[in-house]
Parts: C-alpha cells; structure tokens; sequence
C-alpha cells in the first residue's frame, strides 16, 4: 500500500522510530515490567602462554533471573588464527562477532593475508566508539599472527587493553584471583589450560550469573584447538522418563484421504543465459 | 608592570542544558549545531496511516516529540557520514593542499548524480566504490534494507518532493 505520507525511503541502518513509543511504555508499566534482553552475565578469561593463547568461558546465559540457555557458546569464531570471547548482552557480542569476522575475510581475500589481532582490535574499537556504548558488548580478543601470540580486551565503550592474563564478565573478580596467583610466563600448553580452567571455575562457584560447564579454546601457530565442553558441570538433571508420546498414544476415530486435482494450465521454458 | 585585575566573566559560566523525558536525561548543549542541518516539519507529516497521528506506535502528539531526538545516538548516527567526510577531506586539505579535496569532492557530486527516481532503489554502485564501502560490512547493510522496506511511497509525491514542489 502506498502511504501518503512517506517521502524519502527510510535510510538503512539503525532505526530509531520506536524510542518515543519504548519510553511512553516504560512510564506505562510503572518500572520492572518491560523485557530485559539476554545477558551472558559470565565468567571469560584469556591467558598468553609459551606457544599461544588459550581462552576459556563458561556456557550460562541468564534472562534476569532465570538461566535462558544453559549451553551457550561464548567462544565466537573471527578468524582462523583468532577467536573471540564475549561477555555483556548475548544479541550484541554476537553480532558485533560477526560483523568483525565478516570484515576480517573481505580483507584477507582482498590482500591474501591472515588478519592480525590487531587489525581486529582497531575495528571493534572504532565500532563501539561509534555507537557510545549502546552496544553492550566486552570482549576478550586473543590470536596468533606473525607479530606473535597476543590478547586484548575492548569495553563497551571502545577502551582496549593488551595484558598477558585477563578475565571479564559478572565473575571477572573471582577469576583474576586464581589467575593473578598462579600465572608465570611461558607456561606450557597444559599448565595454561588447568590455570584457565580453574579460574572459570572459581567464576563458576563465586557467581550467580555463570555457571554449568567450561569450554577452552587452544590458539596455536600450528592450528585451533576448541575444546567444547571440556569440563562438564556435575550439576546435571537427570530426568527419569521420557517425555515423548509414543505413537497411539491419541486412538484415531475416522480418516478421510481427499487427493488434490492439479491440471497442469501451461508450461514454459526458459533457458539461462550462462555465457 | 600592570596586573590584570580578576574578572568572573558570567558569559562564560558553563550551564548544562538538560531536558529530561520520562527518566532519559540528555545535555542538549550541543544539539543545536547538529539539528540546523536537518529541519523537521513539526505537524506536517505525523506518522502513521492516512496522515493521522498515530497514538499507538508514537504516542500522543507534542511539539517537544517531533523536535528533540529521542535517542542519545539518533542525530549522531543520521550525520556520521557527512562528519567522517569533513573530517577526512579537512585533513587530506591540510596535508595535501587544496586541490585534493576538491577533486574527490567534484568526483562524488558526479557519482552522487547517478540515481534512479525518488520511488525505486538506486544501486549507488560508483558512490560505494569511491567511498571504499564495498570493502566492508558494517550496520546499515544489514539492518533496516532499503530494497526490503516494508513501507512503500506514493510516486508522485516522491518525486515532487524531491523536485521541491510540495
């Protein structure tokens, strides 16, 4: 239907037409009522060890108070030499993951070379600065790239920090502690990962925002290591039965089959032009 | 040698020009720079169907509605890209002299040209090259797609608009 009243088509990007209507309801609803988005309220940490860099996270995504998803993966893919932990709003690392990782293989297609770390740093920076930390998004970025084995973090804000050991999210103080105390530098490969894994799971213990199992990333000269899960939480549910109805379980009282007549009316055919 | 006696100048006292708008707090110190650029039609064009003010999506009418943003990011994202391009051609001004801007500039008024009508989706093919946005992904190709749009102008008046004969 054409409107009246429209005269430029709508500019792509970001809209912003339904904020006067959001902050009419807010004041409808008498604060507290309105949804609140997904967050992975988290424990992520990062460690450089001798060989590279190992990241690890925990799977719990909270809703408020309720655990949304219990398996969640926290861990995104950027490229193939880095990797990406995200702690804030789920929708928002997410999708800021993606758009970084998309933009990373444009430019290694265009030049033929492997992303560095810190190419991927410069543009989530200048992303999160654009939108003045509306998007919710704290990062833990760690790769190897010919430079070396590094590890940064960005804030929502575009802030960046380059530390050999970091932790963020909900259970970021838990975490720092273990790591504080037991990093040393040019660990071995297995030294790394049980410090990663024990600082996830002082995370895990200290806070209510994350929890179930621990997932590690292993990044390498040689290759990518993603280890999911690599511990799993004791805490399971066991259900007792199954839930599926098996089939018979609803008795059948008549069945009526009616074919459909289709004729075919006309048939063309039209030849692609591949030259 | 004389001395210069203390004076407290009350022009320059600094005064934080807040308005506040059902919690959200804004310093519109300096939205009125930004907003001489784009001048909103108060009353003119409501939103909605049939050019009846929608009470449903955009609540009740108010001058203060149609004027102010309602959104800290709104003004700044409707000018990043005219800001990056003062930016950037200032700079390349300052390195390179004059001749370099105004090239680049005559060279996006030519590909700025290329369009459909009002009503249809021009590719922006030539603009995109020129600019280097077809080496990357950002927002405004993923959300809100112009060719995917879910509200359709009226032709005629599209385009007599944009001739300026509304």
């Amino acid at each position: 239907m054409a409107l009246s009243n429209v005269f430029e088509t709508p500019a792509a990007g970001f809209n912003f037409d339904n904020t006067s209507r959001n902050a009419a309801l807010e004041g409808l609803f008498d604060g507290g009522q309105t949804p609140k988005p997904m967050k992975t309220g988290t424990t992520i940490a990062g460690v450089v060890f001798k060989d590279g860099v190992v990241l690890g996270a925990d799977t719990r995504a909270t809703s408020s108070e309720v655990v949304a998803d219990k398996m969640c993966a926290k861990i995104h893919y950027i490229a193939p030499n880095i990797y990406c932990c995200g702690a804030g709003t789920a929708a928002d690392t997410e999708k800021t993951t993606d758009i970084l990782s998309s933009n990373l293989t444009i430019f290694s297609l265009n030049s033929g070379r492997n992303p560095r770390v810190i190419m991927a740093v410069s543009i989530l920076q200048d992303m999160l600065y654009r939108y003045r930390g509306q998007i919710g998004a704290n990062l833990i970025l760690g790769g190897v790239d010919c430079t070396g084995n590094h590890l940064y973090t960005v804030g929502p804000y575009g802030s960046v920090n380059k530390v050999p050991y970091l932790s963020m999210g909900s259970g970021d103080l838990a975490a720092l502690g273990i790591l504080e105390d037991g990093f040393k530098h040019d660990m071995e490969l297995e030294e790394a990962k049980e410090l990663v894994r024990l600082a996830i799971h002082a995370g895990i213990m200290s806070d209510l925002g994350s929890g179930n199992n621990i997932d590690i990333c292993v990044i390498t000269r040689q290759g990518v290591d993603y280890i999911r899960p690599y511990q799993v939480s004791e805490y399971k549910d066991n259900r007792k039965t199954k839930y599926k109805y098996r089939p018979g379980t609803t008795p059948v009282l008549t069945e009526k089959v009616v074919r459909l007549k289709l004729e075919v009316v006309q048939e063309s055919m039209q030849r692609m032009d591949t030259a | 040698m004389k001395t210069r006696p203390n004076r407290i100048c009350n022009r320059n006292t600094v005064y934080r020009k807040e308005s506040g708008r059902n919690g959200i707090t804004m310093n519109t110190r300096g939205l009125r720079s930004q907003l001489k650029d784009s001048v909103p039609v108060a009353g003119l064009c409501p939103q909605g169907a049939y050019g009846v003010q929608d009470s449903l999506r955009s609540g009740f009418t108010s001058v203060k509605n149609e004027l102010l943003p309602s959104h800290p990011l709104e003004l700044s994202e409707k000018n990043f890209q005219p800001n990056q391009d003062k930016m950037n051609f200032s700079t390349l001004r300052n390195i390179q002299g004059l001749h370099a801007p105004l090239k680049l500039q005559m060279e996006y008024r030519a590909a700025r040209q290329i369009q459909r009508l009002p009503f249809l989706q021009s590719s922006n093919l030539a603009l995109d090259t020129l600019r280097g946005n077809d080496e990357s992904i950002g927002f405004e190709d993923i959300l809100n797609d112009p060719t995917q749009s879910e509200m359709m102008g009226e032709p005629h008046m599209m385009v007599e608009y944009k001739l300026g004969l509304l």
